[in-house]
């Protein structure tokens, strides 16, 4: 559990910079796994406490007038240099919580959006959410069982994928594999930052 | 690893005021810090290597010194102390407001994506793990 550095002067080099990419998809589909085998300890929880209306995020003062709920969230570190540093966050629930939802997609590098072929239309949200919000993202198929007898290319028709998403195959639960799904996240979120500066530019 | 007890926490928790009292006694009610917004990948550090008991510090601004010996984020502060994100943010601004933590905005890019070279470093840095 050592972060690298255990003492920091005050004056002592400017602390790194801190970036976060969004593990999402459906219920059970292996969001706190892939946090997990990636990162460098097991996942944190970290709890958001929003009012009923969802408006005012955190506003404990009417506590006694009761009507809060409770948002988890999971997430991971990965220590990447002195001066970077990864997160990664696992989405909660996609059916409510948007406005949590906001918060974690703001500045995100981009989003992985994990599929389980047994139930493809759980991302749909996800992928919805994606796609409104303009954040780039991957759809990562993960190995539950009967995963490999459906070809790449059928998963993004059925997905009604814009042809430049990629979609892979992974395996939550190995370091490797997921490790190649978020790099393959971040070339393609790259791709897209570049088509839209030229967009922008011309 | 989390367990399947997670989809029942995120339920509505009316009758369920554990989790919330004690964090509203923490901040003395306060919802909003007195300065700074802390987004969860705000990185943190302490000035010093301890406080004591100021007046005004309660032991949870003392833990989060401590814990800020090292870099961490705001979202990591809140999971080592279980306490919620909003109540370690309005702790963080007494802190920040004493100057006795600095703090490290993530770059806001609301309107588009980061610099090419940090995109780049992530690459090379997840490929050297
Ligand atoms: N066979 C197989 N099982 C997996 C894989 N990834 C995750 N699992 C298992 O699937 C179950 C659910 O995984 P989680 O990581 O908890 O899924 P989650 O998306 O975080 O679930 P919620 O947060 O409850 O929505 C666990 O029992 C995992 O061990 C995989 O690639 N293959
Ligand atoms: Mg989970």
């Amino acid at each position: 559990m050592d972060y690298g550095r255990s003492e920091r002067p005050a004056g002592a080099a400017p602390l790194p910079t801190a970036i976060k990419i969004l593990i999402a998809g459906g219920f059970g589909v292996g969001k706190t796994t892939m946090v997990g085998a990636v990162s460098e300890t097991r996942p944190l929880r970290t709890e958001e406490v929003l009012t009923e209306t969802g408006i005012g995020i955190d506003d404990l003062s009417g506590v006694e007038a009761k009507s809060t709920t409770t948002v988890a969230m999971d997430f991971g570190r990965i220590t990447l240099s002195d001066d970077l540093v990864l997160y990664l966050f696992g989405t909660p629930g996609q059916d409510r919580f948007w406005f949590v939802w906001d918060e974690l997609a703001l500045g995100a590098l981009g989003a992985v959006v994990l599929a389980d072929t047994r139930r493809l239309a759980d991302c749909f949200p996800s992928i919805d959410y994606f796609e409104g919000r303009g954040t780039p993202f991957v759809v990562a198929v993960n190995c539950f069982e009967g995963a490999r007898q459906f070809r790449l290319d059928e998963v993004q028709a059925a997905l009604d994928l814009d042809p430049g998403v990629p979609v892979v195959l992974c395996d939550a639960r190995q370091r490797e594999s997921a490790k190649e799904v978020l790099i393959t996240l971040l070339e393609h979120a790259m791709k897209l930052r570049e088509a839209r500066r030229r967009a922008a530019g011309d | 690893m989390t367990g399947r007890g997670e989809s029942t926490e995120q339920e509505w928790v009316d009758d369920h005021a554990g989790p919330v009292v004690r964090p509203y006694a923490v901040t003395g009610g306060r919802a909003r810090p007195v300065t700074g917004t802390f987004d969860l990948i705000s990185l943190v550090t302490a000035t010093r290597a301890e406080v004591g008991s100021e007046s005004g510090l309660g032991p949870e601004h003392v833990a989060i010194v401590g814990l800020c010996q090292r870099i961490l984020s705001v979202a990591e502060i809140a999971a080592h102390l279980d306490l919620p994100v909003g109540t370690v943010r309005v702790l963080l601004g007494d802190l920040a407001a004493r100057s006795l933590v600095q703090v490290r905005e993530p770059r806001a890019t609301p309107a588009g994506l980061p610099d090419e070279h940090v995109f780049e470093a992530v690459i090379n840095g997840l490929r050297a793990l």
